[in-house]
């Protein structure tokens, strides 16, 4: 089947962006054109860009140079090809080309809510650099984890940090006083291994007093993490027994 | 020793070079820690099944002895046992610091961690968590170095891409290193020793494999174009339970048959199931080495006999193994093949899963230039001719450990040439020395791969399969020597030129290692020579430089 691929470009120095469609054929992922995923497009689509490839060209008869995009585990597991599709945060390798067959289109554009770097690439680093304020990470010497702890340890560690959640959620900003959810599932499997310190408290002021509770991140993370559980312990852990 | 080196530099963010900064970090040695992409992404994260390590909570009566000798023996005796020796005593130590870091171990009823069986080890030694241990190991890493990261000893540069190694003059020493910054575009030059913990070289075999598109083997392949030397680089392993998915092959963990998980085909006659390695190795079963269960099932699926695919039936697992110990690897089943592995059998093929060869190090991790150290999946050490599941994170987390103590160590030493080095003489295949192929020129090229690296993997693919013969590789030889040819003297750029120039004098490599080892010996099989020989039980060097340069 051919696909119209509308994609959102930005140039790497100017920053200036303009919309490319890209009528993609999906035999052209060969043996994988079944489960072909808007992954396997981009993917294809570069190879054929690149030195040696016949090249695509877009619905102007312009030619389509390389997409940068992040790409890494391809199996949901690595956050790296977060992206907006159909007006969706989500993974790209998750996103069925056939799903988008019956409009016989797709859109495809960067995450928002984090500055542009080059077409699909965004800068997500105010996700490590919230962690780091927050101060996730243990203070004390030994936490052996106890069988009551496991299983908040076990979900707090699931967490891609692909941004998806905070791309959703009606009051994270890059730069803002609110972490999101992004810091509260980390902040969750330290909390489940000590008691004290100084997260509890940075918690309470950038991630319990400015989530609204619109539990807009809970459906839409790719690795389904229990984020209603968690947050309702920390809740616990960094209102009550702080 | 810390004092005598101010600053470490590290290239690569996942269990290895975590394991790297850590070390550095609790000397109070500065340690720069180069990533393309975030720690998340790494391919560390993809580790399913567990890692090893001599705890003996069982009750099988473990040792190390035992450790080491199962190692060396499902590595057909290729690899330095003492450099064995020492990764199966640290272990346990490692383990012990991630569970105070808080890794949440399965464990006994007795609280003590628990370990399950795992291919080639009589023994239960392979601790877990669930089929995600991988994750689980990085998240706790990764808020271990965040505490450094904030008191200054870890700079993180995550964004950043290796372009090459900044060496002396006379090409021995690397004094540091160059990186990209991927979203200014800007170069920048780390100075000071350099630890290489980057990855396998899933790009030369793009789509090929169960690992992730960032290892895309540029380090490697330009490392290599600088002087740095490899060994065993015809040792790639193929597990044999993988399953197609969009753009790689995707792993179903051995765990699968460490908890109970049975291989068959259909005979065509009969319709009845063979179950083909509990016939022919009525002890170990399913559960020998992979590099055994791979070849058996490249010969079962040949074997006209027999239907043409092969099943991996988990339907006896009891639902509580399910639940506590394979829940994610259920999950992945039904969300990619809506197949439920609890109520039908699962369609599998070998897949190329790791790769035990890699830069040649001795067992303090030293390469063959003095200052630069290489630890994890990009190394060649502890796996020999084939590597034990579980293995591979603990070396990955022993070697990013070794390699940063000894970095710190040897800064403090003058000149010193690596112990047990040797610079081989390097030629290219035509007898004339090859050249250095890195500049700052090389570009970042895009995040997935060229035209040219799908036509190179296939090539390689072809010809350094499961089962090999000479006129295989020397076919692949000949194509590769091909493709050289069609990219000299066209208009193309000088930075895609050495991008391919790198590639294909790794690929040579490759090639030369697998026709030179006339034997077969673990993940190495020629059909031509299937017998192992003593005389052979020796790694093959490769160096691609005679003398690195800065050109």
């Amino acid at each position: 089947m051919i696909l119209d691929i509308h994609l959102l470009r930005t140039e790497h120095k100017t920053k200036e962006q303009h919309w490319q469609t890209i009528p993609f054929d999906t035999a052209l992922a060969g043996a994988d054109a079944d489960g072909a995923t808007v992954a396997t497009a981009l993917t294809r689509i570069n190879a054929l860009a690149s030195e040696g490839g016949e090249g695509l060209s877009d619905t102007n008869g312009e030619a389509v140079k390389a997409v940068a995009w992040e790409c890494s585990c391809l199996q949901k597991r690595c956050g790296a090809c977060a992206m907006v599709i159909d007006g969706r945060p989500r993974l790209a390798c998750d996103a069925k080309l056939s799903e988008f067959e019956k409009k016989g289109r797709v859109t495809v554009e960067p995450l928002k809510k984090f500055p542009v770097v080059e077409d699909l690439v965004v800068d997500r680093s105010v996700l490590q650099e919230n962690l780091k304020h927050l101060r996730v990470w243990r203070q004390g010497d030994d936490h052996t984890v106890p069988p009551s702890g496991t299983p908040y340890v076990y979900e707090g560690s699931r967490c891609l940090q692909c941004g998806i959640c905070l791309e959703v959620c009606p009051n994270f900003y890059a730069g803002g006083s609110f972490y999101g959810t992004a810091s509260a599932v980390p902040a969750a499997r330290v909390m489940a291994l000590e008691k004290g310190g100084a997260l509890p408290g940075a918690y309470r002021a950038h991630v319990y007093e400015g989530c609204g509770k619109s539990l807009a991140c809970r459906n839409i993370c790719p690795a389904e993490i229990d984020i209603d559980r968690l947050l309702a312990r920390n809740a616990g852990a960094a209102v009550w027994h702080a | 020793m810390a004092g005598a080196v101010r600053e470490v530099n590290i290239i690569g963010a996942g269990l290895s070079g975590l394991s790297a900064a850590l070390t550095l970090a609790r000397a109070g040695v500065h340690a720069n820690l180069v990533s393309m992409m975030p720690s998340e992404r790494a391919q560390s994260v993809l580790a399913e099944g567990g890692t090893n390590a001599v705890l003996d909570t069982m009750g099988d009566g473990d040792t190390v002895d035992d450790h080491v000798a199962d190692t060396m023996r499902g590595g057909c005796f290729l690899a330095d046992e003492e450099a064995v020796r020492e990764l199966c005593e640290e272990a346990p130590r490692i383990i012990r610091e991630l569970e105070e870091a808080g890794v949440p171990f399965h464990r006994n009823k007795d609280g003590t961690i628990a370990a399950r069986y795992f291919g080639g080890q009589k023994k239960r030694r392979t601790l877990f968590v669930g089929a995600f241990t991988g994750k689980m190991l990085m998240s706790a890493l990764i808020s271990e170095v965040r505490k450094y990261e904030d008191e200054g000893l870890v700079r993180r540069f995550d964004h950043h891409a290796f372009v090459r190694l900044y060496l002396t003059d006379d090409g021995v020493s690397c004094r540091g290193v160059r990186v990209r910054d991927m979203r200014t575009k800007e170069m920048l030059t780390l100075e000071g020793p350099v630890i290489l913990c980057s990855g396998g070289i899933n790009g030369m075999f793009p789509g090929h494999t169960t690992g992730t598109v960032q290892n895309n083997g540029d380090v490697t392949a330009t490392v290599f174009a600088q002087g740095v030397a490899m060994s065993n680089l015809e040792m790639i392993q193929f597990h044999p339970t993988t399953v197609p998915v969009p753009g790689k092959r995707m792993l179903v963990t051995e765990a699968a048959r460490g908890e109970g998980g049975r291989l068959y085909v259909i005979d065509k006659h009969t319709r009845a199931r063979f179950y083909f390695m509990e016939e022919r190795y009525p002890e170990a079963g399913n559960l020998m080495p992979r590099d055994v269960v791979s070849r058996e099932s490249e010969r079962v699926r040949r074997d006209t006999a027999y239907e043409n695919e092969i099943f991996l039936d988990m339907t006896a697992v009891p639902s509580s193994v399910w639940q506590e110990r394979l829940k994610e690897l259920r999950e992945e089943m039904l969300r990619y093949l809506s197949i439920d592995p609890a109520k039908e059998p699962v369609p599998v093929t070998p897949g190329i899963h790791y790769f035990m060869g890699g830069i040649d190090v001795d067992k303090e991790h030293r390469t063959n230039l003095s200052g630069l150290y290489a630890a994890g999946e990009c190394c060649s050490q502890y796996h020999g001719a084939n590597r034990l599941g579980g293995n591979s994170t603990m070396g990955a987390m022993r070697g990013g450990r070794a390699a940063a103590r000894c970095a710190m160590a040897d800064a403090g030493k003058a000149d010193t040439v690596p112990a047990g080095a040797n610079t081989p003489d390097a030629v290219t295949a035509d007898g004339t020395p090859a050249e250095s192929f890195a500049s700052d020129d090389t570009p970042v090229l895009s995040c997935t791969p060229t035209a040219f690296d799908y036509r190179l993997g296939d090539i390689l693919y072809e010809g350094l399969g499961i089962v090999r013969n000479e006129e295989g590789l020397k076919r692949a030889m000949e194509q590769v020597c091909a493709l050289e040819q069609e990219g000299a003297g066209s208009k193309e750029d000088d930075a895609f030129c050495a991008h391919r120039k790198n590639r294909i004098l790794l690929a040579k490599a490759m090639i030369e290692s697998a026709l030179e080892r006339k034997e077969s010996r673990g993940a190495h099989y020629r059909e031509d020579y299937p017998e192992t020989k003593d005389a052979c039980a020796h790694p093959i060097r490769k160096c691609g430089s005679v003398r690195g340069t800065n050109a």
